[in-house]
C-alpha cells in the first residue's frame, strides 16, 4: 500500500501544485458554505432580534469589514447581499476545485496513458510474442480510467469529508460547546454504519458485475456462433440458456438493489434522527436561553450539509481497494524492462554483409533454438533457408534485426556487431517481413507509404506493382484510399502479406529479409514478386524463408536448417545431389509427374472420358 | 426491414408513438407503478415536513418559552422519520423490481426476435452493435423508466406540498422567495443538457484511445520491424490531447452547473431574508415561519434539478429506445409462411411429429440469387445431387461457392427459381425442419464456453455420456479429450479458446456426428494444423460423410479426392465437373490446382 501511494505520487509529478490547489479551494469552498448560515443568524438575532452575539473571529471579521463598509449594523438586504456574495465566493471556489481537480487528473491521466502506450512499444519482442493483448488493453484502459476517477473525485471527496468535519466541529465549538456534543452523537455512527455496509456487500456488487459478464458472454457468443445455432436449428435451446442467465442477472443485480434499499432506508433513519436530536435538543437548550434562534437555525443547517459527505465516505473508502488494485497492475507493466541499446552502440554504415560466428540461442533456460550457428553471407547475395517447423528458420532471421539480443557468439553486419548498432538504426536497414505482419487502420496508401512523412503517390504504386497488389487495389471500390483494420475491408492473408511486402519495398533497405511472408501468396504471384525484387535497382542482400522448392532454387546460397543447427549449405545443383531433406523436397516433383501419368495411363486403358457437365 | 443504420438516426423531437410503444412494456408492472408512486409521495410528503417541524420548535417552543408538548412534537418527528425510512426502502426496492423487471423483458424479447433475423441481417449488422444494444441501451432504458418515474413523482409531490405549506402561511414571501425558480429550471436544464453532451464527446475519444492501445499492442511486432515507435507515439499524443481537451471541457461545465445554481439560489434566499425579515419586524411572521421560508428555498433546488436532468436525458433514453425497438421490430427476411408453420410449428414449438422424414437429395432448379443491393451471384443455376452423393466444390474466394452452399442449407433463398428437397421446394416445409436435419462443420469452428461434453451434445441435447464417448470416438477426438485432467469435463473457455483450432475441428464434427444429420456441410480450414492433427481430422472426415449428402467447400487433396463428385466453380457457374481422374484429364483449372496443391502439401508435410 505504501508503494501504491508512492507511485500514485510519482504519476502525479507535474501536477500536485494544481492538485493542492484544488484541495485547497475544496477548503475554501467548504468554509464559505460554514459562513453563509451565520450571516442567516446574524439577520435573525442582530438584525432583526437587536441582540448582539459573539460569532467566530472569522465571521466577525468580515461582518466587521462589511459593517464598516455600510457605516454601521447593517440592515436586512445589506446581510441579504453579504449572503449572496458569500454563496457566489463559495461557488467560485467550488468551480475552481472541479476544474483544478479535473486539469490535474486528466494531465496525470495523460501521462500515465502516454507513458504506458510508449513503454509498450519498448517492451522487448520476446515480450509482445507472449503478451495477452485483451488484458494489456484492459490495464491501459481500465485501470488508467480507475486511477483518474480516483484522484479527479474521490480523494478530493475524503478532503472534503475531513475539511467538512473539521471546520464544522470547529465552528460548531466556537459557537456552543454543549450543542456540539448533540449536533455529533450519531454522527460516527452513521459514518461506521455506511463503511461497514459497503465492506459486507462488496460481495453483492461482484456477483452482480459477474452475472452481467456472464449474460453478455452467452449473447456474444450466441450472436458470433450464429452459423451454428441455426445449423442445428438450435434457437429454442439458446433462448433458454440466455433467458437463465438474464434471470440470474436479473435476480442477482434486484438483491443488491434491495440491499442498497435497506442501506439507504437506515441511513436516511440515521440522519435525521440525528438532525431531529439537534432540532429537539437545541430547541430546548434555546428555550431555556443557553443559544438564540439564529444559533439554532445555523446548528440545523450546518448538520444537514455535514451528513451527506460522511455518508458518502463508507462508499469510497471501500472503493479505494480497487484503486490500488488498478495501481499495482500498471506498474507491472511498467516495471517489465524495455529494450536498450548498448551504451557504445553508434550508427556504422550498413551495406549488407552478414557474418554469423558460433552463435547460439535459447529464449528459456536450457532449450537451445540455434546451436553454434556460423554462415557468411556476401554483400546483394540472395539467400534461401529451408527446415521443419521450429528448426531456429525464422530466429536465425529475428537475430539479425536485433529482435532478440545476441547472446552468445557474434553477429557482425559489414564488420560491426549487431550489438554495437543502435537498434532503431539497424531495423532501418533491415526490412523484416513477419510471416503475420500487422496493417494499421488506415488507408491502404497509408499503410504502404507508412514510414514517410508524405509519400508520393507514384513511389507507393511502384511498391505496390513490385509486390503485385497494385491491380488488386485499383480493383476496389476506392482504391488506395481504401480503409483497412476494424472499420474497413478484410483483406485475404495473401493480400495482408503483399501490402506488408510493398510497405518494406518502399524503402532502399541494404538487406531484406522475407519471414516466410509469402506463404499465403500463391506460387504464380510468388515468383511474380521474386521477379520484381531481380529487377530492382539497388540489389540488396536478400534472405528468403520459403518451403516452396521454385522459391529456394533460385537463390545462390540456400541453407538447410534442423534443430538449430545449420546441416546443410550449397546451390540448388549442390543439394540436389546431396541426400537430405532438400532432395526429398526436390523428389515430390517426381512424385507429382508419376501420379499424373498413373492417372493418364489409366484414362488410355479404359477409354474412359470425364465430360459429365450437370449444368 | 430497417437497416441498422437506419435504426440509428433518431429525431431531436419527442416521438409520442414510441414512448406509447415503451408503455407496452410497462403495463405489467401496472402494480409496482401504483405502489412505486404511493411511496413517493409519501417520502416526498415526510421531506417537505421537516421545516416544518424547525417553525414549530421555534414558534411553539423557543419563543414561548415553554417545553409543554415538546415530546409530543419530538414522537411525531420520531413517527415521520420512520415512516420516511420505511418508504424509502420500499421505494428502492420497487424501482428496482420495475428496473429489473423491465429489462429482463425487453433482453428477452429482443433475444428471440435475434433467433428468428436471417443471415443477411447479421451480413450486415456488427456483432458489437448488437450487443451495444442489448446491454447499455437496454440497461439504460430500464434505468430511465423506473428511475425517471421516481424523480418525478418525488419532484412533483414535493414541489406540491411545499408550495402549498408556504402559500398557507404567506403568498407574497412565497412568490418573492421563488421567483428564481423558473430561471434555476432553466439553466439546471440547458447545464444538464451541455453536460450529457459533453461527456458523450468523452466517451467517443475514450473508445478511440482504446482502439488506438489496442492496435499499438497488437502491432507491436510490426512496429519494431518498422521502427515505427516515435510516429506512434506521435499520433497517440494528438489523440490524449484531444482527450485532455474534452474531459476537461467536460468537467469544467459540471463544474460551473453547482456555483451557477447555488449563487441564484442564494438570490432566492436573500429575498426570503429581507421581506421576511422585514416582516418579522413588524411583527407579521414568526422566527420560525422565516426559517421555515428561508429552508425551503434552499430545498426547493433538488426537485427543479432533477426534473430538468430527466428532460435533459429524454433525448437519450428516446435515442436508446429506438434503436432497441427497432432491433424487436426487424422483420425476418426468411419466414415460414403460415400454413407451413401451421403444420411445422415454429422455432421454439416445433411440431416434430407432422415432420417430412429427409432422404437428402437436393436439386438447385434454375436458381439466381444476389445478395442485397449486389450483383447475381448466381443465375440459371442448376444443379442436381443424389441422396447419398458427396459433392466437393473448389474455386477461387468469390466464386460462389459458399453462396451455393448457403442455399443449400436455406439460409439464404433463391431470389428466383426454386431448391427443392427429395423433390419438394424447401419453402413448403419449415426452416427449422431442414436445419434440424443439418449437420454444419465450418472453416472456423465455433465452440460455446462449457464442458467438452456440453459442446458435443449441443448437437443433440438428449444425447446419453456413452453416445458423446461414442461419437467422440468415432472422429478420433476421445483419445486427446481423455488425455485433459478432466476428460469430457474440461471446461473450453471463452468461444472453445483453451482448446487448439485442430481440437475445436474434432469436437465440432463430433457434434455433428451425434445430430445425425441427413446433409452435411463441410467448409474446410484453409490454415494447416500439425500432420498428426491432420490425419485425425481427414480420418474423421471421412466418417462423417459416408452415407450422407454432402456439400464440401474444399482445399486439402485427400478430402477433394475422396469426394463422389468434383465441382469447379467460376464466376457462379460450374466450369467443371466430374471425379478426380476425370477432371485431372480435362487439364484445366482442377489439373493446375491439384499440381500446385500437392506440391504445397507435401513440402508442408515434410517440413512438419
Amino acid at each position: 500500500m505504501k508503494n501504491t501511494f508512492s507511485s500514485l505520487y510519482l504519476f502525479m509529478k507535474g501536477q500536485r501544485l494544481l492538485y493542492t490547489g484544488a484541495i485547497l479551494a475544496m477548503g475554501a469552498a467548504t468554509l464559505f458554505g460554514l459562513l453563509t448560515p451565520l450571516v442567516i443568524r446574524y439577520a435573525i438575532d442582530t438584525v432583526i432580534g437587536g441582540k448582539e452575539v459573539a460569532a467566530p473571529p472569522l465571521f466577525a471579521g468580515i461582518l466587521h469589514l462589511f459593517t464598516g463598509l455600510f457605516g454601521g449594523a447593517l440592515s436586512l438586504p445589506e446581510a441579504g447581499g453579504l449572503f449572496i456574495l458569500l454563496s457566489l465566493g463559495g461557488g467560485v471556489f467550488l468551480y475552481l476545485k472541479g476544474r483544478w481537480a479535473a486539469m490535474a487528473a486528466e494531465s496525470m491521466a495523460r501521462g500515465i496513458r502516454e507513458r504506458l502506450y510508449d513503454h509498450i512499444q519498448r517492451l522487448p519482442y520476446a515480450y509482445h510474442t507472449r503478451a495477452e493483448t485483451g488484458d494489456l488493453v484492459q490495464r491501459s484502459t481500465s485501470d488508467v480510467e480507475t486511477i483518474r476517477k480516483f484522484v479527479a473525485s474521490q480523494f478530493v471527496e475524503i478532503g472534503r469529508a475531513l475539511f467538512m468535519v473539521g471546520l464544522t466541529l470547529s465552528f460548531m465549538i466556537q459557537l456552543h460547546k454543549g450543542m456540539t456534543l448533540y449536533a455529533m452523537a450519531v454522527v460516527p455512527v452513521i459514518f461506521l454504519f455506511s463503511f461497514v455496509f459497503f465492506m459486507k456487500v462488496k460481495g453483492a456488487f461482484k456477483q452482480s458485475d459477474e452475472a452481467e459478464g456472464r449474460l453478455s458472454t452467452t449473447l456474444q457468443e450466441n450472436l458470433t456462433g450464429v452459423r451454428v445455432v441455426r445449423a442445428f436449428g438450435r434457437q429454442c435451446y439458446e433462448e433458454e440458456r440466455f433467458d437463465f442467465r438474464n434471470r440470474e442477472y436479473q435476480s442477482l443485480t434486484y438483491r443488491l438493489i434491495a440491499l442498497l434499499a435497506l442501506y439507504w432506508g437506515v441511513s436516511d433513519f440515521l440522519c435525521l434522527l440525528q438532525i431531529g436530536f439537534v432540532l429537539f435538543m437545541g430547541g430546548a437548550v434555546a428555550l431555556q436561553g443557553g443559544m438564540t434562534v439564529g444559533t439554532l437555525a445555523v446548528f440545523v443547517l450546518y448538520e444537514g450539509r455535514l451528513l451527506w459527505p460522511v455518508r458518502q465516505m463508507g462508499r469510497i473508502l471501500t472503493d479505494m481497494g480497487k484503486t490500488f488494485v488498478s495501481v499495482k497492475r500498471i506498474m507491472e507493466i511498467l516495471e517489465e524492462p524495455a529494450e536498450e541499446d548498448h551504451p557504445e552502440a553508434g550508427t556504422p554504415p550498413i551495406r549488407g554483409e552478414i557474418v554469423f560466428q558460433g552463435v547460439s540461442f535459447s529464449y528459456d533456460e536450457g532449450c537451445e533454438v540455434l546451436r553454434d550457428v556460423s554462415v557468411r553471407i556476401p554483400r546483394g547475395a540472395t539467400v534461401a533457408v529451408l527446415g521443419p517447423t521450429g528448426c531456429g528458420k525464422s530466429t536465425l532471421v529475428h537475430l539479425i534485426a536485433g529482435l532478440y539480443p545476441c547472446e552468445t557468439g557474434e553477429i557482425l553486419i559489414d564488420g560491426t556487431p549487431v550489438k554495437r548498432i543502435r537498434r532503431d538504426w539497424l531495423r532501418r536497414h533491415v526490412g523484416l517481413v513477419l510471416q503475420e505482419p500487422f496493417l494499421y487502420s488506415k488507408s491502404l496508401r497509408e499503410n504502404i507509404g507508412i514510414r514517410e512523412e508524405s509519400p508520393r503517390d507514384e513511389d507507393v504504386h511502384a511498391a505496390a506493382r513490385d509486390a503485385a497488389i497494385h491491380e488488386v487495389i485499383m480493383e476496389m471500390e476506392k482504391g488506395y484510399e481504401t480503409a483497412v483494420g476494424e472499420r474497413g475491408v478484410t483483406l485475404s492473408g495473401g493480400q495482408k502479406q503483399r501490402v506488408a511486402m510493398a510497405r518494406t519495398l518502399m524503402a532502399p533497405y541494404p538487406v531484406l529479409i522475407f519471414d516466410d511472408s509469402l506463404s499465403a501468396v500463391d506460387t504464380e504471384t510468388d515468383a511474380a514478386i521474386r521477379k520484381a525484387l531481380a529487377m530492382r535497382k539497388e540489389k540488396a542482400t536478400t534472405i528468403i524463408i520459403s518451403h516452396r522448392i521454385t522459391t529456394l532454387a533460385e537463390a545462390e546460397l540456400i541453407l538447410v536448417m534442423d534443430k538449430g543447427r545449420i546441416v546443410q549449405a550449397g546451390t540448388h545443383a549442390d543439394l540436389l545431389a546431396a541426400e537430405g531433406l532438400y532432395q526429398r523436397i526436390a523428389a515430390l516433383q517426381n512424385d507429382l509427374a508419376e501420379e499424373l501419368s498413373l492417372v493418364m495411363e489409366g484414362e488410355d486403358e479404359n477409354g474412359r472420358s470425364g465430360h459429365e457437365y450437370t449444368s | 426491414m430497417s437497416t441498422p443504420h437506419k435504426e440509428t438516426t433518431f429525431s431531436r423531437q419527442l416521438d409520442m408513438a414510441l414512448w406509447k410503444k415503451l408503455l407496452d412494456y410497462v403495463r405489467p408492472y401496472k402494480k409496482e407503478c401504483l405502489l412505486l408512486a404511493l411511496f413517493m409521495i409519501l417520502c416526498a410528503g415526510a421531506d417537505a415536513l421537516y421545516p416544518q417541524f424547525n417553525r414549530i420548535v421555534i414558534d411553539r417552543f423557543v419563543e414561548q418559552g415553554t417545553f409543554r408538548g415538546l415530546g409530543g412534537v419530538a414522537l411525531a418527528y420520531a413517527v415521520v422519520v420512520s415512516l420516511q425510512a420505511l418508504a424509502v426502502w420500499a421505494f428502492i426496492r420497487t424501482a428496482g423490481r420495475i428496473e429489473m423487471g423491465l429489462s429482463y423483458d425487453i433482453r428477452k424479447k429482443a433475444f428471440r426476435r435475434l433467433q428468428e433475423l436471417s443471415y443477411d441481417y447479421y451480413d450486415t449488422t456488427p456483432v458489437g452493435w448488437i450487443m451495444a444494444r442489448m446491454t447499455s441501451d437496454v440497461t439504460r432504458l430500464g434505468e430511465i423508466i423506473s428511475w425517471g418515474m421516481v424523480d418525478v413523482a418525488w419532484a412533483v409531490t414535493i414541489m406540491a406540498v411545499m408550495l402549498v405549506f408556504m402559500a398557507v402561511l404567506n403568498i407574497k414571501l412565497t412568490l418573492l422567495a421563488l421567483c428564481v425558480v423558473p430561471l434555476l429550471g432553466l439553466i439546471s436544464y440547458y447545464f444538464q443538457r451541455r453536460i450529457l453532451k459533453s461527456y458523450r464527446d468523452v466517451r467517443k475519444t475514450n473508445s478511440r484511445i482504446t482502439g488506438a492501445f489496442n492496435e499499438g499492442i497488437t502491432g507491436a511486432k510490426t512496429t519494431k520491424t518498422l521502427v515505427l515507435e516515435e510516429k506512434n507515439l506521435g499520433e497517440f499524443r494528438l489523440l490524449t490531447g484531444t482527450m485532455y481537451r474534452s474531459s476537461v471541457r467536460a468537467a469544467v461545465v459540471s463544474s460551473l452547473f453547482l456555483p451557477v445554481v447555488m449563487t441564484l439560489g442564494s438570490i432566492g434566499t436573500a429575498l426570503a431574508l429581507y421581506y421576511g425579515g422585514a416582516r418579522v419586524l413588524e411583527g407579521a411572521l414568526t422566527y420560525g415561519t422565516l426559517f421555515m421560508f428561508i429552508s425551503y428555498t434552499v430545498q426547493f433546488f433538488d426537485p427543479v434539478m432533477a426534473l430538468a436532468g430527466i428532460f435533459a436525458e429524454m433525448q437519450n433514453a428516446q435515442a436508446a429506445a429506438e434503436r432497441v425497438l427497432g432491433l424487436i421490430d426487424t422483420e425476418p427476411s426468411l419466414k415460414d409462411t403460415p400454413d407451413v408453420a401451421a403444420v411445422y410449428g415454429d422455432n421454439f414449438t416445433p411440431r416434430k411429429e407432422n415432420w417430412a422424414p429427409v432422404r437428402g437429395a437436393i436439386e438447385f432448379r434454375d436458381v439466381s440469387f444476389r445478395y442485397k443491393e449486389g450483383e447475381h451471384v448466381l443465375q440459371g443455376f442448376n444443379l442436381s445431387v443424389r441422396a447419398g452423393e458427396s459433392v466437393a466444390l473448389v474455386g477461387e474466394t468469390g466464386s460462389g461457392k459458399s453462396t451455393i452452399v448457403n442455399l443449400a442449407c436455406r439460409f439464404y433463398e433463391p431470389t428466383s427459381g426454386s431448391v427443392l428437397i427429395d423433390g419438394t421446394d424447401y419453402r413448403k416445409r419449415s426452416l427449422l425442419w431442414l436445419h434440424s436435419h443439418l449437420g454444419y462443420v465450418l472453416q472456423t469452428p465455433h465452440l460455446f464456453s462449457g464442458t467438452i461434453a456440453d459442446n458435443i451434445r449441443y448437437g443433440r441435447l438428449d444425447a446419453s455420456d456413452d453416445e458423446i464417448r461414442q461419437a467422440a470416438r468415432l472422429v478420433n477426438a476421445h483419445d486427446f479429450i481423455m488425455g485433459f485432467e478432466k476428460g469430457y469435463e474440461t471446461q473450453v473457455g471463452e468461444g472453445g479458446g483453451r482448446l487448439s483450432t485442430g481440437q475445436k475441428q474434432l469436437v465440432s464434427f463430433a457434434r455433428a456426428i451425434l445430430a445425425d444429420p441427413a446433409v452435411f456441410v463441410l467448409d474446410e480450414a484453409t490454415s494447416s494444423v500439425d500432420t498428426e492433427t491432420e490425419a485425425l481430422i481427414q480420418k474423421a472426415i471421412t466418417t462423417v460423410l459416408k452415407g450422407r449428402t454432402s456439400f464440401i467447400i474444399a482445399h486439402r487433396l485427400s478430402t477433394i479426392r475422396n469426394a463422389d463428385r468434383i465441382l469447379v466453380i467460376r464466376k457462379g457457374v460450374i466450369t467443371e465437373s466430374g471425379t478426380h481422374e476425370e477432371l485431372l484429364l480435362q487439364k484445366g483449372y482442377y489439373y493446375r490446382l491439384y499440381t500446385n496443391q500437392f506440391m504445397e502439401e507435401g513440402e508442408e508435410a515434410l517440413l512438419d
